[in-house]
């Protein structure tokens, strides 16, 4: 670091800060899915990243179509979002119905079949839209970018994806926290059996929070076609880094998401910059291990007398 | 009449009976080298080096109920520490002289490095690369072990942890290329002190020593399940807080049979090295790691042999699917993993214990007959089980 | 400090608090050797919290709890087991795929160590001790049948005789006998009788006639504070003990 000014230093750290918030995005949109399909049942859902790229290629196959269409080019991601999230969330609809209800509480086997899963949706967007990868032209109005000094250069379209994310993030904490459905969904959680003996239909519960953390995973799947272009296993190479949030994160905890969302990605974007991108995702993730050994609960926990 | 019992007692055994070793062996020392020829037996060699990661999955994650998505790291860091010897010996000074640093591995000089890194320098010697190849991966898995189990992880957050942990190891390997030899892995493995690991001579030996190796690991397996350490698994995974509450130290025995896990896989990689003549970082990361996980599970999470017939089977039919049908496979691998979680949990082994147990009953009577006749009082016999 | 060192078990100031929830505040709390002791109180009195923090599952914020005199409340749990403490958990907690040979073999005190589980012989002083405690719960015609199909009430005599292999001096037991037919609670009050021969006991228990069967000094806890101790006539007086558990 000695080579570079303060001030050089200051122009990094807020542009790899603002490099990180692409990141941020994709991983909170990805961990939030996650944690509360993880929170809810147990389950750990390793064909996730595929529900991300469900997302990815609806929206591909909205900026194909209605770009098509005159003048629609610049506002079809309006169209693909709602569309990415409801293919992501049918398609979990039904995953839930066919395989994930059979394995409830047995977390281990579900991470084994959710990853036979994974392979078989890979595998069948191999065969539609083939090995390439594929990317969505970026509407004209998120090409530009913000500069506020001469060295800061913030691109635009990460800005709107962070608007994107926290506009999910407040809809999904209104469901949880302020919702009748999200009641629901909690007392679920909190009480399996007593939830059902009050009439809560506890499987219809599941499905729809199942179907709900997928759907959220098909908006990260929008957010990050403007970032990167969408093959059959990009999905794949966010897992990893979405369980460590969740788990880094305290499972079950909305705002520890978001602080172990911020800090890797954050992390991992400040270190790529000095050390490059692979020893810097070597050591993000070394460092999140490291601290989960020292806190197994996570950065914020739920206590609670077990 | 000792014979007899001793006879019987083979084929008795709750865990792994000698039996189903016996016949294992018979089919990879008899059977298999009559049936193939040896580019087959290679690649037989091949898959039963998977086999042993697959042994130590039976043994850690039936048995001891701790899934690891990272066993690919033991599997490598046993390949890899093989490879190193080998790649050392291949880059003597004559047969590299035309680098601008002869006597070092062509990727290093690739890579400008004028000297071996000091972390190579003990894989000059054959018997520190056989000690590393036995000792580093169950240090490792120590080291892991210790930091989770001591601390309580387990279940889905061992599993999320050693995957990335696998991620870890792929990672640096590749970034790390003038060391490790990149994401090409080491390649070009020709000789063990001199004596030429390709020809077909070399390779039914190496196949021999293999299949030999895998039996004792089965027969190491068969005895620790048996005893009380056996038991005390079994209990663990079930009520882990009756053990703890019951006066043993809980971590300790994950530690072990992690360790058990992770010293099989080592030996299974470099047995891997040396049949293959190569190892690269994709013997390592999410993918193989889970396949070994595939491999268990499809023979049978609970049968010691159930890992082998799963690795054989499971392998030979990738082989035999990708290549005339690539797609199919990926379609059909991911289906086996479903299926075998939902209607096969037990894998094969628990049809062959529906289904093919009756095949022996025979067999099994005539010797209890013979056991009841010479005792004399058959009641002794469930008493005294050793 | 110095009488401390005459009981078994002396709880001093000992309090937890869950997330400024105190379960246990200030607990005072004196056993003798060979003393059977009944715990009883209210829900979320304490009562299984207070076990909880004997055997280790639960660490103290305050407060000292010293078995013969040794300190407890910073020893690793399978070390206070083998200072002589064991404990029966509520629902019964055996190994349900295992023999009912295998559950009490593997709660036999020997090879507690990874190696000494390999290399445990089991020779015919292992044996007779399991026959022994086998036929003292009354499954020795059973040894070889699964855990998992006796029924509930042989269960919990299962786990209470997985703990009496091992002999500890201080036995915990968190209500052995809810979920019992009146004829297996009979049958446990005679049990824990004998087995309080030579040993002493802890049982937390809401059914006041098996209380009141198993004799010994009663302590009523209420809020995570002792309410009374005493015998079960005297306390049936105590006005306080009446409002808040035994009710009018």
């Amino acid at each position: 670091m000695s080579g570079f000014s303060s001030q050089e230093l200051l122009a990094i750290f807020a542009m790899q800060g603002f490099a990180g918030v692409s990141f941020f995005s994709v991983l909170l949109l990805m961990a939030l899915g996650l944690a509360i399909i993880y929170g809810q049942m147990r389950v750990i859902n390793m064909a996730h990243g595929e529900f991300m790229v469900i997302g990815a290629y609806a929206t591909y196959l909205c900026s194909i179509t209605f770009g098509a269409l005159p003048g629609m080019m610049d506002y079809y991601l309006f169209i693909a979002i709602p569309i990415a999230f409801g293919s992501a969330f049918i398609v979990g609809y039904i995953v839930e119905l066919a395989l994930i209800r059979h394995l409830y509480h047995r977390p281990l086997d579900t991470l084994l079949a959710t990853w036979g899963l994974a392979l078989i949706m890979q595998q069948g967007f191999r065969s539609a839209f083939g090995a390439r990868e594929v990317s969505v032209a970026v509407p004209g109005w998120l090409r530009g970018s913000y500069r506020p000094t001469m060295m800061i250069d913030i691109p635009l379209n990460g800005i709107a994806i962070l608007v994107l994310t926290l506009l999910v993030t407040l809809g999904v904490w209104w469901f949880l926290y302020r919702s009748r459905w999200g009641l629901r969904v909690r007392c679920t959680t909190a009480n399996r059996d007593m939830s059902g003996a009050v009439g809560i239909n506890t499987k219809r519960v599941d499905r729809i929070t199942f179907a709900l953390g997928c759907g959220i995973a098909g908006i990260a799947g929008a957010a990050f076609t403007t970032i990167s272009s969408t093959g059959p296993t990009s999905g794949s190479l966010y897992i990893v880094d979405t369980f460590l949030v969740v788990v880094f994160g305290g499972a079950g905890s909305l705002v520890g998401t978001i602080a172990s969302a911020f800090s890797i990605a954050q992390a991992q974007s400040l270190m790529e910059f000095f050390l490059g991108s692979s020893m810097a995702k070597v050591l993000t993730l070394l460092t999140v291990i490291g601290i989960l050994l020292i806190r197994p609960e996570g950065l914020i926990a739920s206590k609670v007398r077990r | 009449m000792n014979i007899m019992n001793s006879l019987y007692r083979l084929f008795q055994g709750r865990h792994g009976s000698l039996g189903s070793i016996l016949l294992l062996a018979i089919i990879l020392m008899v059977v298999m080298p009559m049936m193939f020829d040896i580019y087959r037996l290679n690649l037989a060699g091949r898959y039963l080096t998977y086999a042993f990661v697959a042994l130590g999955l039976v043994l850690c994650w039936g048995y001891g109920g701790i899934l690891s998505l990272g066993q690919g790291i033991f599997f490598g860091i046993g390949g890899y520490a093989m490879a190193m010897f080998l790649k050392i010996e291949a880059s003597d000074p004559v047969s590299t002289s035309i680098q601008s640093t002869p006597g070092i591995p062509d990727f290093m000089d690739w890579n400008r490095l004028t000297e071996l890194p000091w972390f190579w320098v003990p894989f000059n010697s054959l018997t520190l690369t056989i000690i590393a190849v036995l000792v580093l991966p169950a240090a490792f898995a120590y080291l892991i072990g210790f930091a989770m189990f001591k601390r309580r992880v387990s279940g889905v957050y061992f599993a999320i942890i050693t995957q990335a942990l696998a991620v870890v190891l792929t990672i640096l390997i590749i970034g790390q290329q003038g060391y490790t030899g990149g994401i090409n892995g080491i390649t070009d493995l020709r000789t063990l002190h001199g004596w030429d690991i390709r020809d077909d001579s070399a390779r039914y030996l190496l196949y021999y020593l293999n299949a030999i190796l895998l039996i004792g690991c089965l027969l190491i397996g068969r005895w620790v399940l048996n005893c009380k350490y056996g038991r005390i698994l079994s209990a663990l995974r079930d009520k882990e807080d009756r053990v703890r509450f019951s006066g043993y130290d809980v971590a300790n025995f994950k530690i072990f049979i992690f360790c058990l896990a992770a010293f099989i896989s080592g030996i299974g990689g470099a047995m891997f090295t040396l049949q293959v003549g190569f190892m690269s970082p994709s013997f390592i990361g999410i993918v193989p790691s889970i396949e070994f996980v595939i491999f268990a599970a499809v023979g049978g999470r609970l049968s010691l042999v159930g890992g082998v017939y799963g690795a054989l089977i499971v392998s030979f039919a990738k082989t035999m699917f990708a290549e005339a049908y690539p797609q199919l496979w990926q379609f059909l691998i991911g289906a086996v993993f479903i299926v075998v979680v939902l209607v096969l949990p037990y894998g094969l082994a628990s049809v062959y214990g529906r289904y093919g147990r009756r095949l022996f009953t025979p067999v099994k009577d005539w010797f209890s007959k013979r056991k009841a006749n010479s005792s004399g009082a058959s009641a002794g016999l469930k008493e005294k089980r050793s | 400090m110095s009488s401390n060192t005459d009981f078994l078990l002396s709880i001093e100031n000992l309090t937890v608090s869950f997330d400024g929830f105190k379960a246990i505040e200030g607990l005072n709390f004196y056993m003798d050797e060979n003393e059977l002791r009944v715990i009883i109180g209210p829900n979320g009195a304490g009562k299984t919290t207070l076990l909880d923090m004997v055997c280790g599952k639960t660490r103290a914020s305050e407060g000292s709890i010293k078995f013969k005199g040794k300190e407890l409340t910073r020893m690793r749990e399978h070390r206070i087991v083998w200072e002589g403490v064991g404990r029966k958990f509520q629902t019964p907690s055996i190994y349900e795929e295992l023999t009912v040979f295998d559950n009490l073999e593997v709660s036999y005190p020997q090879g507690r160590g990874v190696f000494g589980a390999l290399a445990f012989k089991r020779d015919e002083q292992v044996l007779r001790r399991i026959h022994e405690v086998a036929n003292e719960i009354q499954l020795e015609d059973r040894l070889e049948e699964q855990a998992g199909l006796l029924s509930h009430g042989q269960k919990q005599w299962l786990e209470i005789g997985m703990l009496l292999i091992q002999d500890p001096e201080l036995l915990m037991l968190d209500e052995p006998v809810a979920g019992m037919s009146v004829s297996e609670r009979e049958e446990t009050a005679k049990l824990l009788r004998k087995i309080a021969q030579g040993r002493s006991v802890i049982v937390i228990e809401h059914d006041m006639e098996f209380v009141a069967s198993l004799g010994g000094k009663v302590t009523v806890l209420h809020q995570g504070k002792i309410l009374a101790e005493g015998d079960m006539q005297a306390l049936k007086q105590d006005k306080r003990v009446i409002d808040v558990y035994l009710g009018h």
